[in-house]
């Protein structure tokens, strides 16, 4: 929020609010924003750390922050490629010197802290949108902490230090990659001209390579079934990549695979996005679920009540958010999680 | 996700195939591709069912008539279904195989990932509803309409707020715009990646977008012309998503939307508000808009700095580019399909520039060689999708197809090789290149680059 709108604010605060809105060009419509309410909205923060809050954060409590709420997703190091991509790595002491990551003229996988440059984007984006299941509930210092272990993960600030609004612009100059940016004005500015031209040859045009990539054979089945991903009339069919391409087309009628309608009812209502049948993803595997509660008579009201209104401390301390299912699904749903998410 | 369930009748025997050839398949549709019609008549006698039981019985039957005339169908017979009986209309069970998918692999995560639409089975240059495109960066909401409030705030005289009341009472706009992602074809850079026009250019889609124009609430609320350089748009999700837009594109043609092609906005889609941001790269069209601020500096968001980024040759990343440069692609035939037969066919496909109209559109059969003019339909408009159609007698060789748009700057559709030489091949975002599909002998269209 800037001096200007607080400088404003308390002019118009002055005046009638009913007023305000019966008059100008539209009348009647819309009305003035209350201090209150842009102090609840305006959260960015910018690379010049306009709107960063006062507050701060040491690595070691970042350590307990981290290992609650991020390394679940992010891994112990930020270095887990399980369900995002990594945070940590490619970085050296030369590239936090030079403020260019080297590694990135090689052809390698790249991570967070080898493409950021501002400093201010990590704080705005673990404040508004982290965790990934619960955004918005870190507490300012919460904020600090977290991203001043990242940062020492990274190697890029030592064990002892404390990241606060001021700490912060000195790390803004250690950020490995905080030269590596460039602006290309003629893809921002629609009065700037592109950065690649061809022109509109008609007849005898030259190649250079004639056909250089096709689709490797082993990937024709990749995207599923292609003859079920076509409409069923037309000048064409689509083509059934259950058989080799070489193979002779098969006479019979494809049909789709058989799918378990419950596990289609947990994707739909998201609990794929956080559970795997078989393997622990962020929560735990239906089929430990059902494992642990083998045997015992009330699991099935107790995880009913769990998923309705979220819980934690079981499996770990990454909560369970509360889920608002169909009371029929939900029943369906959790008698699935115990039948270890067979059938 | 779980892919769509067939409906029973379908299958590939279900096709609606000029008589008396409705009962080939697949290794016969090979065989009519191969130029063999004289099994066609073996076939035909030895066929049981429908098709048999309409003829006269014999070898030497005379060939009477198409079953599907000569017998009358039980719908052409009967009573069918009363008005009203499914109170928001479905598409016919025919067309079940035309969903919005994920490419597997793409994502780990599917709060935060895409879907693709069907470019391959659409027509003319609107979206069907629910079959436009997704990107999540959080998850999906379906928000309740009378709670949800558009602030402005920043550089301006008056920070206000709005309800979907006060902003369905101001002065309404209507406008054809495609959106596009800024990664769309982008797994394509280094090589052919994935089969279908689903995936290589399914990030796509266009609508009319009814709301109101972004100038006028930024005037309503008098932002500072002077120092106002960047606006900041922000979403109500979890992850409140964030992007900069200039402001003199904000003031040209932004509007804040709430409905698409005659209703309101899909939850998919932002219900019940989103950032309709013409010609720029589709993140920008923040969903669930709830915060618009101006400011005198970008953002420098997570979506501008560490993801949307063009990785270039020398290391470096491209922040900020937005411009969704000229593009086309030819739908049908496209890669996964199999041409029935040869002879007459209607090439069709889509061009589209993030700066303003489509000039003109030329398609290539021999790989890029020669080049001709294909026929635009109307309407052309600024940064909308354009219809293009051609025709062409396939004799049944192999062929490249390509299209290659022109838009109204003068500026020309790049082969990838072009792009390459300048932004290498390790980029992901801001892939136009003329996209090259390859005819087999046998019919059979797949994904290849061409150059």
């Amino acid at each position: 929020m800037s001096k200007f709108t607080s400088a404003w604010l308390a002019l118009a605060l002055a005046a009638s609010m009913s007023a305000e809105a019966q008059t100008g060009k539209y009348p009647g419509i819309g009305r003035t924003a209350t201090p209150a309410e842009i102090q609840a909205w305006d959260i960015d923060v910018r690379p010049d750390f306009k709107g960063l809050p006062a507050g701060s954060g040491s690595v070691a409590k970042g350590q307990d922050v981290w290992e609650a709420k991020c390394s679940s997703c992010h891994g112990t190091f930020g270095e887990s490629n399980e369900v995002f991509s990594p945070l940590v790595g490619g970085t050296t002491a030369e590239d936090i010197k030079t403020g260019r990551v080297k590694a990135l003229q090689e052809p390698v996988a790249r991570t967070t802290l080898m493409k950021v440059s501002s400093i201010s984007t990590l704080w705005d984006y673990i404040n508004r949108a982290m965790p990934w299941n619960a955004p918005k509930s870190l507490s300012t210092d919460e904020v600090y902490a977290a991203l001043a272990y990242l940062l020492h993960l990274g190697d890029i600030i030592p064990a002892d230090f404390v990241l606060n609004e001021k700490t912060i612009r000195d790390v803004q100059e250690r950020l490995p990659n905080r030269n590596g940016k460039v602006k290309y004005d003629g893809l921002w500015n629609l009065r700037s001209k592109g950065d690649v031209q061809n022109v509109a040859c008609m007849k005898d045009c030259k190649l250079e390579i004639g056909l250089a990539s096709a689709l490797p054979e082993f990937a024709r089945g990749t995207h599923g079934n292609l003859a079920e991903q076509q409409r069923l009339i037309g000048p064409a069919r689509g083509i059934d990549t259950t058989v080799p391409a070489s193979a002779p087309a098969k006479a019979t009628a494809t049909t789709a695979p058989a799918v378990s309608a419950m596990l289609d009812m947990a994707s739909k209502n998201n609990c794929m996005a956080c559970h795997q049948v078989d393997k622990k993803f962020i929560g735990p595997s239906f089929q430990d679920v059902a494992a642990k509660y083998r045997g015992d008579a009330g699991a099935e009201a107790k995880l009913v009540a769990k998923v309705r209104n979220g819980g934690s401390g079981v499996w770990g301390a990454i909560p369970m958010p509360p889920h608002a299912i169909k009371e029929e699904d939900l029943r369906a749903l959790v008698k699935w999680v115990l039948a270890g998410g067979q059938g | 996700m779980a892919p769509p369930r067939k409906p029973a009748t379908l299958g590939i025997t279900g096709r609606l195939q000029r008589a008396p050839e409705n009962f080939l398949d697949p290794s016969q549709i090979a065989e009519v591709a191969a130029g063999r019609r004289g099994f066609l008549r073996n076939a035909f006698l030895l066929a049981g069912g429908t098709a048999a039981a309409a003829m006269s019985s014999g070898a030497a039957a005379e060939f009477k008539g198409d079953s599907n005339i000569l017998e009358t169908a039980p719908h052409t017979k009967g009573l069918g279904k009363p008005v009203a009986a499914t109170g928001y209309g479905q598409p016919s069970q025919f067309e079940r195989n035309l969903q919005r998918r994920e490419s597997p692999g793409l994502t780990r995560v599917p709060a935060a990932s895409v879907s693709f639409a069907p470019l391959q089975g659409m027509f003319g240059i609107i979206t069907p509803n629910g079959l436009h495109f997704e990107r999540h960066h959080q998850g999906w909401w379906d928000l309740d309409p009378s709670k949800h409030r558009l602030m402005i705030n920043g550089l301006v005289k008056n920070p206000m707020v709005f309800t979907m009341d006060d902003l369905m009472r101001l002065p309404a706009v209507s406008r054809i715009h495609f959106i596009e992602c800024g990664a769309n074809t982008g797994m394509e850079w280094g090589n052919v990646a994935v089969p279908t026009v689903q995936y290589t250019h399914g990030m796509l889609s266009c609508c009319e977008f009814t709301g109101v124009l972004l100038s006028t609430i930024l005037d309503m609320a008098g932002f500072d012309r002077k120092n106002g350089k960047y606006i900041l748009a922000e979403g109500a999700d979890g992850s409140s998503m964030t992007r900069t837009i200039a402001i003199d594109r904000a003031l040209d043609d932004c509007m804040v939307a709430y409905a698409m092609n005659g209703e309101m906005l899909r939850p998919e889609n932002g219900y019940p508000l989103r950032m309709v941001a013409p010609g720029i790269q589709g993140v920008s069209w923040v969903k669930w808009l709830r915060r618009i601020e101006v400011g005198d500096q970008p953002y420098g968001t997570k979506d501008e700095v560490i993801h949307y980024i063009d990785l270039m040759p020398d290391g470096r990343h491209r922040q900020y580019t937005s411009i969704q440069e000229c593009k086309s692609v030819i739908t049908s035939p496209s890669g996964g399909q199999t041409l029935l037969d040869k002879g007459f066919h209607n090439v069709t496909g889509l061009a589209w520039s993030g700066r303003g109209k489509i000039s003109r559109v030329d398609v290539s059969f021999d790989g890029g060689r020669n080049w001709q003019p294909a026929r635009l339909e109307s309407p052309i408009q600024s940064k909308s999708l354009t219809r293009f159609n051609i025709n062409w007698n396939w004799n049944g060789g192999p062929a490249i197809l390509q299209s290659r748009a022109v838009d109204e700057t003068g500026y020309v559709q790049p082969k990838i090789n072009q792009l390459r030489a300048v932004r290498g091949t390790r980029s992901i975002y801001h892939n136009n290149a003329i996209q090259s599909w390859k005819i087999a002998e046998s019919g059979e269209v797949s994904n290849v680059q061409v150059y």
